[in-house]
């Protein structure tokens, strides 16, 4: 599966090791901001709710609804002109935060894809390094 | 905030030599148009000591136009950055730094067909490209679906027509115009395939190769000039957010402040505006303008839209160059909004020109759907 990759890749930060070593072990983590008692997305150590730095990584439920989406159909990028078409997706996490991902499903149609639905978190392992947290109807 | 309006005009806006197809360099595109603008104001490239572009440094810049400016701004914040400059001159012109401000932009879009990578840190090619985040049509869509499910399916894909076929029965008025030649029917609209949906290819602006540039002076200068000075009266400016899964209203832009704070700068209010020139990145970015503009409330841009209201012979006059979605859009289109502004306040524009237009409201929008700068321009 590495050689067959040829999608972008994320680059981990010292700031986000966390967030990634986590997804690799099919966990999702976020960060959590003590002092507003609120999760964000995405993870940096200091919150940009409130520009705390009492701040920690908490392991969240995986459980989300779908925010939004678009179904694809012309490939942004070579590495996904064999997926077309495929959803992109923004999904409200029950913890709260929006988080930017795919929908894991055979071809998308605008009927499938209800705004609201339940969705539960599945790690795709795409390379040896890096696992993407993505979402199917749960 | 001390009272600049009218304090400076517009006095040469031009495009390069061509636009559309053309094989030339970045900077070949920004020198041609800075010549061809400095033309049409009746200044010299020696009178120029102010510079402005965006996604590309002004070093660079100004060594291949072969200038030494005393102010220099590279704000670059997507598309609606050449808007944004004209606030930027405003300040620099009244704070004395410089007298002439010359703003340029070239992008080959069409043939170069790429865009930079980005910072690895940001969060960006972090969070949203892995998922195929990529390009502007796939975040506005994600957007335009929020919106459809806030208010209704069948308005909204109505009202996105609306803007797409009005826009195009414009740029059959333009001679510069991309689809000149080309009309489109609603049955066109609807038949068309999909980008991504909920976007159809006539919901997308153009990829086009283009450059452009204007000019802004003092007053007194500027009345000495052989064309009538287009002076800016209002200017205002901000971002909400960076990428799309950070933006916490996808229904509403930054054009909510820009928008009232430029009109209030220029002492007027949005039934004396003559013509807007609003950013249309893709028909939703219209709707979401429109609203966040303060024309119509949250969720009335379908109807605001309706029956061809913004098309020639309509009484709300809107991108009257053909736009971004059929006239020419190269990657970073604020700068052709000003152009079409510009000479529709002179009375330039031919077959489409709007009947004595005396004030302009130009809205860009850049990034995705992340800043915006909206200007007030009117003439005597």
């Amino acid at each position: 599966m590495t050689q067959a990759y040829n999608k972008p890749l994320p680059t981990p930060q010292v700031e986000s090791d966390v967030y990634w070593q986590k997804a690799k072990e099919h966990e999702l983590w976020l960060r959590y901001d003590n002092d507003a008692q609120q999760y964000y997305f995405y993870p940096r150590d200091i919150s940009p709710i409130t520009f705390s730095r009492n701040t920690e990584w908490r392991k969240v439920s995986g459980k989300a609804t779908l925010y939004t989406y678009a179904i694809v159909h012309r490939a942004p990028h070579p590495g996904f002109v064999g997926d077309v078409p495929f959803v992109t997706a923004l999904v409200e996490l029950d913890e709260g935060p929006v988080m930017p991902t795919n929908i894991v499903m055979d071809d998308p149609t605008p009927e499938k894809l209800v705004i609201g639905m339940p969705l539960e978190v599945v790690f795709e392992d795409v390379t040896d390094d890096i696992s993407l947290p993505k979402f199917k109807p749960a | 905030m001390a009272d600049l309006s009218k304090s400076v005009a517009i006095v040469g806006v031009a495009e390069s030599d061509e636009i559309g197809r053309v094989e030339k360099s970045n900077l070949q595109l920004h020198a041609e148009a800075a010549y061809n603008a400095l033309e049409d104001a009746g200044l010299s490239m020696s009178d120029v000591n102010g510079l402005m572009t965006a996604g590309t440094s002004t070093i660079n810049l100004g060594e291949y136009l072969g200038i030494n400016p005393t102010y220099t701004d590279t704000t670059a914040v997507g598309g609606s950055s050449f808007i944004i400059h004209i606030a930027h001159a405003v300040a620099a012109i009244n704070a004395g730094y410089c007298d002439t401000v010359l703003v340029t932009h070239g992008e080959a879009g069409r043939s170069a067909r790429s865009r930079a990578g980005g910072n690895a840190s940001d969060a960006g090619p972090q969070y949203e490209t892995p998922y195929g985040f990529i390009g502007a049509p796939i975040n506005y869509a994600m957007a335009a679906r929020r919106y459809m499910h806030m208010y209704g399916e069948r308005r909204v894909r109505q009202g996105m027509a609306e803007v797409a076929v009005a826009t195009r029965k414009w740029a059959n008025l333009n001679p510069k115009a991309y689809f000149k030649d080309t009309p489109m029917s609603f049955d066109d609209y609807h038949d068309s395939r999909w980008i991504a949906w909920p976007f159809h290819l006539p919901d997308c602006c153009l990829v086009t190769d283009a450059g452009g540039a204007y000019i802004v002076t003092t007053p007194e200068r500027a009345r000495d000039l052989p064309k009538a000075p287009v002076y800016v009266l209002g200017a205002a400016e901000g971002h909400d957010h960076g990428v799309l899964s950070q933006m916490k209203n996808l229904t509403r832009t930054w054009a909510r402040y820009s928008g009232p704070a430029a009109l209030q700068m220029a002492g007027v209010t949005h039934d004396d505006i003559d013509l807007a020139m609003i950013y249309d990145s893709f028909t939703y970015t219209v709707l979401a303008t429109l609203e966040s503009l303060g024309y119509c409330e949250p969720g009335e841009g379908p109807d605001f839209v309706a029956n061809q209201r913004t098309a020639p012979g309509g009484d709300f006059a809107m991108n009257t160059s053909g736009g971004g979605l059929s006239y020419t859009h190269s990657g970073m289109y604020g700068m052709f909004l000003v152009l079409e502004a510009v000479r529709q306040l002179r009375g330039e524009t031919g077959e489409r020109q709007l009947d004595d237009p005396k004030l302009c409201l130009i809205n860009g929008t850049g990034g995705s759907l992340s800043s915006t700068g909206t200007v007030v321009l009117g003439v005597d």
